[in-house]
This record gives structure tokens, sequence and C-alpha cells, in this order.
């Protein structure tokens, strides 16, 4: 069992794509497992910056939005190209972590989280008002993908499986970019940096670079989770701006795992599944959710995939 | 320049630090031959923390300045002063507990070959996993490099802070209060390791402890209430009146 774990610690991408490449079998429908994808994504672009560096952000539903936004209004009001869509919303929610990061950085612990979520509420309101372009309250609606041959077959977003697919292939990159980053000298920076900050510091690294960098990438990440995310919806409301979705990407982070590859992953499975199950019986799934989150962070705080990590006891190395 | 006409390693000239309405240290003037093993003392409240700060560049004192072979680094970032050579360790013990002792010691070497690369692997860089493992070997830990370092006793953490010091290459490394919380026995291995780390670089350290460094260094700099009071050997700052009688009115 041990040395399975091993080689999925190892190998983590592959590992992880192929599980991704039949989890819509495992799922009651697609459209949930699209939404799985997304919002993994988007928390594992949030834990880079949590869980790796130690900086607890409540604005991060501004990338997610931002990349929804910018991708939908590429096609909704200029006409462009899917594909393009998706570069311009990762690179404004890129840009977006650059300015917000810019501001954060200089602060520490409490300030810095409601730092961020005032700034986040700020673009929030920015794209509400910008009705004309985002608009406002109604959401952005219309962003549709035309059917178009790829090596001459078919390929057509209405079908969920293959929309399913093509979602997981950017998804796949942004999961080996990430395990890219862990695994490089600068992740060996970051994780230096949550656990001490002022002795990175006299070892001669720039602190607030490093973490201005790290907030850029993760920006951009959850800035991608967007971009699908409307691809997806084919509208974008305007609660993705909301702080609500910040706490999502939090409360996935702890749940699954803050600070491990796959945590988020397993975080946003459980939340949204159990979303998905308990309303089907009562309007009140935030109750049992809530109450099934506080189970963990009391009894597990190391999270469902660090507990099962650590229970294993392969928690060095790659597998981290 | 001084009357040797070597410029020292490292110079403070009129160096003030003003907390608020507070004056930590005043007009401070003082330089550190290269090579020497120098102590600061004094009793509490004396300054020597905040002038340990000012000299590791934590931050800038609010008038005067510092010199690095003979250039002004007053105003260099925190972050440069270990890149140019200069390194400390905290009174405070500061480490990654979290992370393997080794891959501490390899963080901290790791400065030097990389910072923001994200393209390669870390554990490619075999050089610093190296300079990790010989670091690792000159402090007594290397059996220990697998251990998570938060796991280590008190004494064993503070020769890690060393190790992490040594790792930049430093020609001037600088001590807070190095012994500070160890056992009587750790404490000799401590001397022990100091001596040795000062044949090959400069070495500056902070101590209360006034045994302790009598033995060890070649000068000692004595402050009071933020203002220098005395300089010289072992046995002249023994028999200074000032000194004796400022240490002994204190208790």
């Amino acid at each position: 069992m041990q040395a399975i774990f091993q080689q999925i610690a190892t190998h983590r991408v592959l590992a992880t794509t192929l599980f991704l490449m039949v989890f819509p079998w495992l799922m009651p429908y697609e459209a949930l497992a699209i939404n799985i994808l997304i919002f993994g994504l988007f928390a594992m672009g949030f834990n880079l910056l949590f869980g790796y560096m130690g900086l607890l952000s409540f604005g991060h539903a501004a990338f997610l939005g931002m990349g929804s936004y910018i991708t939908g209004i590429s096609i909704v009001s200029y006409g462009m190209p899917w594909g393009a869509a998706i570069l311009f919303g990762v690179i404004a929610a890129a840009f977006g972590g650059l300015v917000i990061g810019f501001l954060a950085i200089r602060t520490r612990g409490i300030y810095f989280s409601m730092v961020t979520l005032a700034l986040g509420q700020i673009v929030y309101y920015g794209f509400y008002k910008a009705e004309k372009l985002t608009g406002g309250e109604n959401g952005l609606r219309g962003v549709k993908v035309d059917p178009f041959n790829i090596l001459g077959f078919k390929v057509d977003f209405l079908n969920p499986l293959v929309k399913y697919y093509i979602i997981l292939f950017f998804v796949v990159i942004a999961i080996w970019l990430v395990s890219r980053i862990l695994k490089s000298p600068l992740g060996s920076v970051m994780e230096a940096i949550r656990e001490n900050e002022k002795r990175v510091l006299a070892c001669g690294y720039n602190v607030a670079q490093t973490k201005l960098l790290v907030f850029i990438l993760s920006a951009a990440i959850c800035g991608l989770a967007g971009s699908l995310r409307a691809l997806h919806l084919s509208i974008v409301p305007i609660d993705s701006l909301h702080y609500l979705q910040s706490g999502q990407a939090v409360m996935m982070s702890i749940l699954g795992g803050m600070g491990t590859f796959f945590g988020p992953f397993v975080g946003a499975t459980v939340m949204l599944y159990l979303e998905d199950v308990v309303t089907s019986f009562t309007k009140h799934w935030m109750a049992v959710v809530g109450l099934i989150f506080m189970f963990f962070v009391l009894f597990f705080p190391k999270g469902i995939w660090g507990s099962i990590l650590e229970r294993l006891g392969s928690q060095k190395g790659a597998s981290k | 320049m001084n009357k040797f006409g070597t410029t020292p390693i490292l110079e403070a000239r009129h160096v003030s630090m003003q907390f608020g309405k507070f004056k930590a240290l005043s007009d401070v003037s003082t330089s550190f031959a290269t090579g020497s093993l120098t102590a600061i003392i004094g009793p509490n409240g004396a300054g020597k923390s905040t002038f340990f700060n000012v000299l590791s560049g934590a931050f800038p004192p609010s008038e005067g300045q510092i010199l690095f072979n003979g250039v002004d680094i007053t105003h260099q970032k925190p972050y440069e002063f270990a890149r140019i050579g200069i390194s400390k360790s905290f009174q405070i013990t500061n480490v990654f507990k979290q992370l393997s002792v080794h891959e501490n010691v390899r963080v901290a070497a790791q400065m030097q070959v990389s910072r923001f690369n994200f393209l390669k692997d870390a554990h490619s860089l075999s050089d610093t996993i190296i300079s990790a493992d010989e670091l690792l070997e000159r402090v007594g830990l290397h059996h220990l490099r697998h251990k998570k370092s938060g796991d280590l006793a008190h004494g064993q953490q503070r020769a890690l802070e060393i190790a992490m010091a040594l790792a930049c290459k430093p020609s001037l490394l600088l001590l807070d209060e190095p012994t500070a919380g160890m056992s009587p026995e750790e404490t000799l291995v401590m001397m022990d390791l100091i001596r040795i780390l000062a044949t090959e670089r400069t070495v500056i350290l902070v101590e209360h402890k006034m045994k302790l460094i009598m033995g060890l260094c070649n000068r000692i700099i004595v402050l009071h209430h933020g203002e220098f009071l005395a300089e010289g050997s072992p046995d002249e700052i023994q028999n200074n009146a000032e000194v004796r009688r400022v240490y002994l009115g204190q208790g």
C-alpha cells in the first residue's frame, strides 16, 4: 500500500490526470464533475499561496471572477475565439494578482487577510457597476463556444463529456505547472517563508518579491479556473466575485488538507458532492456541510488528504 | 583605514538609533579587523541587541554609517547582507521547523544558486545538497539530517541555525547570544565550534555572560546605556575600572 502511494507521489501529475480521466463516471452527472474540476483547480491555485507559503487570502474570488468576466467579455463583446478568451482571462487575473498582491504583501497575518478581502470587494463592485460590459446584477450572458473541429473530429461544447475533457486539458496543464513550482527552488523558498520569514530574509532571499511572484502565479491559476467556469456555465454570474467564493477556496483547502498537493481537489470533491447530495433532500445543505467541516477542523486538522498521508507515514519528500 | 593601514572588515561610524523618544544607541564608533573574534558585551539594556541588528542589517541606524570592507552598506536591504557575505544567527532560534534538518541548510545554500527558478528541480542542484551535507557535518548534525528540525533539542537547533548562517559562505559571521538557553555541556560544544569557525572568518558575537567570552575572544567591546564604554583585550577589560563599576553596580 505504501509503495503504491510512493509511486503516486513521485508521478503525481500522471496519477491525477489518470484519475481525472475516469472521474466523470464516478460522479452522478457530468456537470458536477466539471464543477469539481474547476473548483479543485481554484482551490489548488489558492493553496499554493495559503498552504505552501502561509498567506491566507480572503480575496481570491477576485481572480476567479476576473478570469470569468474577461473571458466572457472577450467572447460576448469582442467576438474573440475561445482559446484567446481564456488567455486574456488568465492574463487579466495575473495582472489583478500583481496589483492586489503588491498592496497586500506589505501586511502580515490577519491584516493581510483583511486587505485582500477589502480589495476583493472593490473588484466585485467595479464589475457590478460596469453594467454595460458585465451585465451587472444579472451576470454576463451568452458566453457561447461554437462547435469546432480538431483533427477532423467535431467538438461540441453542448456535449457535457466533451466539455469535461476540453476543460480537463487546461486543468492538467495547470496541475503540471503547480507540481513544477512546488518541486523547484522557488517551491523550497515558499515553504521556508511559511516556516520562518525572518530566517529566509537573513539567508539572503528577497521575501517580498518571492511573495509577490507566488501571489501572481496563484492568481493566474485561479483566473484559469474562472475562465473555464465561464465556458462551462456559458454565463458569468456576479457571485463569481463574491467573497463567499473566496471562503469556498479556504474551506476546500482546509477540508482536503492545506499544503498538500491533492488536498484541494479532495476538498472540492467532498464539498461539492455533499452540496449536490444534501440539496436533494434539504435546502439547508450549508448547515450539514458546515458541521462536517467543523468535525474535520476539530478532529482532523490536517484535512482529509493530509490525514491519509500522515496515516501512511509517507509525508516526506515528493508526497507533500 | 586604521593605524595599521588596513581596511577593517566592518566599521561603525557615529551610529545612533532612536526608537521614538528612546535613544537605544548614541554615537557609537568602532571597527572590526579582518579575521578577529570580537565580543560585544554590556549589562541588560546596554544596546547590544540594537547594535547587533544595525550591524547585521535588520534595520538601518537613525544616524551614522556602517562600512563593510570600506564600502558604505548603511542602507542596503536586509536580504542583501547575506549576499555580500554578512551572515547572522538570531538570539531566539529561527529555523524552518516543519522541514527536515537537511532541507533547512539546503534552502539556505540554495540562495547562491537559485532564487526564483521554477523550471528546475530543487533536488537537481547537487552543489547545494553537497554543501548542506558538509555544513551539517561541521556542526555535528549530519546523523540527524532526515529529522524534522522542530524535533531537535534546543542546542541542536542553535547549531543548525549556525550551519544555515554559514551556507551563504560569509566572510563575516554575527552571532547574537549563541549560547542562550543552552545547558553547560551544550555551551562547551558551541564555544568549541565558534573557536573553529573564527579561524576562517571574522566573527562578532553579542554575549552577556562575561565569563564565557574571556577565554574565547581576542577583543571585547563594552556598551553601556547605548554608549560606547570601553574596548580592549579580555585582560584589559577585566581590569578596567569603569567596566567593573558598571557590572558590579548591576549586581
